[in-house]
């Protein structure tokens, strides 16, 4: 895992991977990196939560290992599996040899063996380490689902009982996400660095824009970022993140124009706004104006 | 030093326990002291309320600093309609309770008289209690679980006949093993409603008793306020006073609409109304244009799995929704109930379980 002096030097890396870090979210990689410290990041839909994580892989050279939290996720799809169908088979194999120097216990233990273990993304990430473990939209999953995270977020271990403890060589550099729709346990915050990803200024969100797309032209990215501000200003049930911003850079592109019109925002508001009632206001208000 | 910073912090309301201060000694030993905003908020906070409660605390223990900005859902409904108020902040409204029905949007800030339950609340509340009991509305979840009909289950058919040396048997079967459904209930506690809020609060209490994990409990008035984690404590007496004391605007004022949508836009659309059974308790007395309350019932409705509106007018004979708010809200529910009466309530959680 490589290591930097201080935060700007972690920033200037996240750059060069195309991942403008404010200060804070620069402080919290840097302290993750320095203290084996998870990070946890909440925030807005679209502000750059998860892009946070792959750019922090892509910085670091390490693999990236993502875990989608979703209702009804368990241990057995986070965690392990024992793989039932191998086995059986290696029973039948068994059986077939006929060998019948081994006792039961010793085939049973020979049962519960790592060959039969399927390790699912959190067990991955044990044994894969060094790496970035991102655990998306932890607020998804049922909150008896945080408990399964704790050992892990706090010792980089996984206990199976039938197999012992496994612990990761090196602590994987975890980010876990929250989109904020239910309010997760203080007992898995504690153990993190909690940063509230917010919106960017107008100036970082055109130079993110730059970045972003090269083929924007400064004029486009300045418009688009001062208008995405304004959006957000208007108490929309949706607020534009910056993946909506840079989409609709993107469209805007796409259409050949280089200038924020009146025209081409009507055209193109459906890439930024995604409710109606949002779409709306906005029209309501341009046209008042 | 840093202990003073940590005594400011925790005076400002964040729970900054002696772990999270290990952490920030720790961070703050990697950063070096010209960080220490970050190094401190990183490891002290835990959610946005605790940013802003820290950048307050922050910036009178540094006097040069200067402030971070406050997270969006911290910024409450536009201060222009506080001050917008005809009447002084705190005169109360006269007239008999119920009888005012005018709806005010002069914004009057109060808390709830501490007042203790009389034998028949108490009473009252431990009916409420029993029959909430009942109360639980289910959703199919994702996930399976063996039952008598349904889809083939290819897996436990599979070793049921491994067990049978390969004949073949019985096909088992498995149905979606249902989930608990959201509740969440928004009441109104404006002037218009002061009869029924405290009753209300207790309804609250009793369904958050029942089913901690799957209810919700709001307050409207001239603004929303969360009062699910007051209605936790186990005594409906102290679990009432400490939701009294969480509501600034009761007895005040109605903007039904604009706290509606605040609902929507603060909790609503991000996951609590989703696919939830959602009871409005208000008598829909909205001043002014009652448009936009018909759009947020719409909205609402979009969300979730059913919209139920309470009406304590409902309850008397010769009733119609003839009141702006209401007939503009009608298209948009699922149910019209009454809510006067126990017996009313028992009939809303009777629709609520549908």
């Amino acid at each position: 895992m490589p290591g930097y002096a201080d935060p700007a030097a972690l920033a200037a890396a996240l750059a060069a991977a195309g991942y403008l870090a404010d200060e804070g979210l620069a402080v919290a990689g840097f302290l993750a990196l320095k203290l084996h410290r998870p990070v946890f990041l909440e925030g807005d839909a679209g502000v750059g939560k998860t892009a946070f994580a792959s750019a922090l892989a892509e910085a670091t050279s390490l693999p990236l290992v993502r875990l989608q939290c979703y209702e009804g996720l368990d241990a057995a799809q986070a965690l392990y599996d024992w793989d039932f169908p191998r086995q059986v088979l290696h029973l039948r194999a068994v059986e077939a040899a006929a060998d019948g120097a081994r006792t039961v216990e010793e085939l049973e233990a020979g049962l519960y063996d790592r060959r039969f273990l399927v390790a699912r993304p959190l067990l991955q990430a044990i044994e894969q380490a060094p790496c970035v473990l991102l655990i998306d939209e932890v607020d998804r999953a049922d909150d008896e689902f945080e408990a399964y995270l704790l050992e892990l977020l706090a010792d980089a271990a996984v206990t199976i009982p039938e197999l012992g403890r496994i612990v990761a060589a090196e602590p994987p550099l975890v980010v876990v996400t929250s989109n904020r729709t239910r309010e997760v346990h203080d007992a898995l915050k504690r153990r993190c660095l909690y940063h509230w990803v917010g919106h960017p200024t107008p100036e970082r969100e055109a130079a993110i824009l730059r970045a972003r797309l090269p083929g924007v032209t400064e004029r486009l990215a300045v418009q688009i970022a001062d208008a995405t501000a304004r959006l957000r200003a208007l108490d929309l049930i949706k607020p534009p993140g910056v993946a909506e911003s840079i989409d609709w850079a993107a469209a805007i592109g796409a259409l050949g124009a280089d200038a924020l019109t009146a025209e081409i925002t009507s055209l193109t508001l459906g890439a930024v706004l995604k409710v109606r009632d949002d779409m709306e206001r906005v029209r309501a208000a341009t046209d008042a104006s | 030093m840093l202990l003073d910073l940590v005594a400011a912090v925790r005076a400002a309301g964040v729970p900054a326990t002696p772990d999270r201060v290990q952490a920030m000694v720790r961070a703050l030993d990697a950063t070096g002291p010209d960080l220490l905003y970050w190094a401190a908020r990183l490891t002290l906070c835990g959610s946005p309320d605790d940013i802003a409660r820290f950048d307050a605390a922050f910036a009178g223990f540094t006097r040069d600093a200067e402030p971070r900005g406050t997270p969006w859902q911290l910024r409450r409904l536009p201060e222009r309609a506080l001050f917008r108020a005809e009447s002084p902040r705190g005169e109360a409204v006269t007239g008999e309770p119920g009888l005012a029905v005018r709806a005010a949007d002069a914004e009057v800030l109060r808390h709830r008289d501490l007042a203790t339950l009389s034998a028949v609340e108490r009473a009252e509340a431990m009916r409420l209690l029993a029959l909430t009991a009942a109360v639980d509305p289910m959703r199919p979840g994702r996930r399976y679980r063996p039952w008598h009909r349904g889809r083939t289950d290819s897996r436990r058919t599979m070793r049921a006949m491994l067990r049978a040396a390969g004949e073949p048997r019985v096909p088992a079967r498995r149905a979606r093993r249902p989930r608990p459904r959201r509740l969440v209930l928004i009441a109104d506690v404006s002037g218009s409603m002061a009869p029924y809020a405290d009753a209300l609060l207790r309804l609250g209490h009793a369904l958050v008793q029942g089913r901690p994990r799957w209810t919700e409990v709001y307050t409207l008035g001239t603004r929303l306020t969360r009062v699910t984690p007051h209605l936790r404590a186990l005594d409906v007496a102290a679990a009432v006073r400490a939701a009294g004391q969480a509501i600034p605007d009761w007895s005040g004022g109605t903007r039904l609409a604009d706290t509606l949508t605040d609902f929507l836009r603060r909790y609503g659309h991000r996951g609590v109304a989703r696919r939830a059974v959602v009871v409005v308790f208000s008598d829909g007395w909205e001043r002014g244009d009652p448009a936009p309350l018909g759009e947020a019932a719409a909205h609402v409705r979009r969300l979730a799995h059913r919209l139920i509106w309470a009406t304590p007018h409902a309850g008397r004979p010769g009733f119609a929704p003839t009141a702006g708010g209401l007939a503009a809200v009608l298209p948009h529910v699922d149910a019209l109930v009454a809510g006067h009466s126990i017996a009313a309530i028992e009939e809303l959680l009777r629709e609520v379980s549908r």
